[in-house]
């Protein structure tokens, strides 16, 4: 048997459905090696060692007493934007260091529910804003592939964590790539779902109508046994959709013999890694041989006005959403001055890194009175354009493929200075939010000794198709399969 | 586009965001060279195209007014900054 931190959620649930590990082995099995590694990682604001031993030991009760779904027992990191009542949830932010939710988010109760554990939290870009983790207010996370590499982000140390077999899953959000481009640097799956398919209540809004919270997993059957979990409507969240969750395991096994695949030739973009390129043009020949019928010049025309667009839209709702860090109800607070406008201002000011504040600036003045009409309504209205182009395509495909970014994992450091180049990172997978469309990020080949994300977009609510779709290229290749050497 | 420092500390002033001399330097710089990569949608025709706030075809969410329990008031005040019984305590906001 493998070392049970290396482990897949399917195949834990074979042991602890037998009997043959308890779930408090396998928790301090993966405790014990993530506290080992994540020194060199450092995936994780926290490990939460002592709560993930309480959840295992309920865990192993209920399995005992009959009650084992897939996740019950199974240790997860969670990235540190999502609620967890009494545990310090701090978004990778000095403005939230030491806020301990009052209540659990939507999607925790859903694994607790399930006596799920949790073994830590992990590191993210400052509010999610960002592509490396180096916006973490307090450390970056190092690509477990090479440590001289950023993990993506901004779900970048779930992504690790994964990727360095240090628990055996973990749950991200995606605003305009923050699950797909880390699980496509780290070579893990990560899925982001439709709109409205999962809750975000107790989610930290960064911009809420393109948030989502999804899976980080070492393989496609994993991505679909958390769906199973995760997925569905609640009241207080209400853009969630008042539609049944299918089993989505399930859907994973049918094949993809006429599967109708497009390949969009705007996403194929300038200043593409050619070896990036050509690795994804080698996975869709493999799609093909297995029965998809695949047409290579599929033309999304407006993607390019993607980046813009996007960059209007989610920093004007961060700057609304974000206002709420005041240092008045929680959060870091300025009190050395009498003045209450001083005591805002400053709270801000000291509360938030250089990459929240320029996305706080650039929203407001969006937003604001003169530039509204030109920036943000226009924004909107493109956003309607890119729409359009994705509800045609899907008239015609099941799938569009895309490589998840641009390049493999760039050094820590690279781009950390330029906003502009590090924004272009995310041009292949921010149309998708725009669209509100899920798409699934599966590993594709290596580059450079680095993975290679492969993106497939469906229509809303097809997460079955995309995830059918990925495991039969999974299936059929060895990617999934090779791990990091941890230097 | 170019911001001049005034603009930007309009920007600020607005979202009530402290701001040092340096990084009014810093964003002036770095804003104006993000909104020049924006003006790429002067070329997008949306004449007569409605705009898209979401993306889910869902709209005016109604669900009963009905009181149910809620959180303890020690909870939510635990993380306040500053507390007198049972309220949040902040500076004077009339001088």
């Amino acid at each position: 048997m493998k070392d049970l931190h290396r482990l897949t959620i399917h195949e834990s649930h074979a042991l602890l459905k037998e009997k043959k590990i308890s779930s408090v082995e396998l928790t301090r099995a993966v405790l014990k090696y993530l506290e080992s590694i994540d020194g060199k990682i450092r995936s994780c604001m926290r490990i939460t060692a002592d709560h993930a031993l309480k959840s295992a030991e309920a865990a192993d009760r209920a399995i005992a007493e009959g009650r084992c779904s897939p996740l019950t027992g199974v240790p997860a990191v969670i990235k540190d934007n999502m609620c967890t009542r009494g545990i310090t949830t701090t978004c990778s932010s000095k403005m939230l260091e030491n806020f301990v939710p009052p209540y659990d988010a939507h999607v925790i109760e859903k694994l607790n529910a399930v006596n799920a554990v949790m073994a830590g939290k992990a590191n993210m870009d400052e509010f999610a804003m960002g592509s490396s983790t180096e916006n973490s207010a307090f450390f970056t996370t190092h690509n477990p592939w090479n440590l001289d590499c950023v993990p993506g982000g901004s779900s970048g140390g779930s992504a690790a964590a994964v990727a360095a077999d240090a628990c055996i899953y973990a749950l991200g959000s995606d605003t305009g790539g923050s699950i797909r481009q880390p699980a496509g640097f780290c070579g893990v799956v990560g899925l982001k779902p439709t709109y409205g398919r999962v809750s975000r209540y107790g989610l930290v809004a960064f911009a809420s109508s393109l948030d989502q919270i999804g899976p980080l997993a070492k393989d496609v059957t994993d991505a679909a046994l958390i769906m199973n979990v995760i997925s569905g409507h609640d009241r207080r969240d209400s853009t969630t959709v008042p539609l049944g969750v299918p089993d989505y395991v399930k859907a994973l096994k049918t094949g993809i013999k006429g599967l109708r695949i497009g390949i969009p030739r705007e996403y194929l973009v300038e200043g593409m890694q050619p070896a990036v390129r050509q690795t994804i043009e080698n996975a869709v020949k493999k799609l093909e041989e297995l029965g998809a019928k695949v047409d290579w010049k599929v033309s999304l025309p407006n993607t390019r006005f993607g980046l813009a667009a996007y960059y209007i839209l989610a920093p004007s709702e961060a700057s609304a959403n974000l206002a709420r860090y005041d240092g008045v109800k929680y959060g870091y607070s300025y009190r050395d001055t009498t003045s209450m406008w001083e005591s805002m201002e400053k709270t801000k000011q000291f509360g938030f890194g250089a990459e929240v504040k320029r996305r706080i600036m650039l929203g407001t003045y969006a937003l604001s009175a003169g530039y509204y009409d030109a920036y943000y309504l226009k924004a909107q209205k493109v956003r309607t354009l890119i729409r359009r182009d994705f509800d045609l395509a899907f008239e015609k495909y099941d799938v569009l493929i895309t490589p998840t970014s641009p390049t493999v994992a760039f050094k820590i450091g690279e781009k950390a200075d330029d906003p502009v180049q590090m924004y272009l990172s995310d041009v292949c997978t921010l149309p998708i939010n725009i669209a509100g469309v899920p798409a699934i990020s599966i590993p594709a080949g290596f580059v450079d000794g680095l993975p290679v994300g492969m993106q497939f977009i469906g229509k809303h609510f097809s997460e079955e198709t995309l995830l059918r779709a990925a495991y039969a290229y999974e299936q059929a290749t060895p990617w999934h399969k090779q791990k990091p050497v941890i230097a | 586009m170019k911001l001049t420092d005034e603009e930007v500390r309009h920007i600020a002033l607005l979202a009530r965001l402290g701001i040092s001399d340096a990084e009014v330097e810093k964003f002036r710089t770095q804003l104006s060279n993000i909104l020049e990569n924006f003006d790429i949608l002067s070329q997008a025709d949306t004449e007569g195209l409605p705009p898209t706030a979401q993306s889910v075809a869902l709209e005016n969410i109604y669900r009963p007014d009905e009181a149910g329990p809620s959180l303890p008031a020690d909870d939510v005040l635990a993380n306040a900054p500053g507390r007198e019984e049972n309220y949040f305590k902040v500076n004077a906001v009339l001088e």
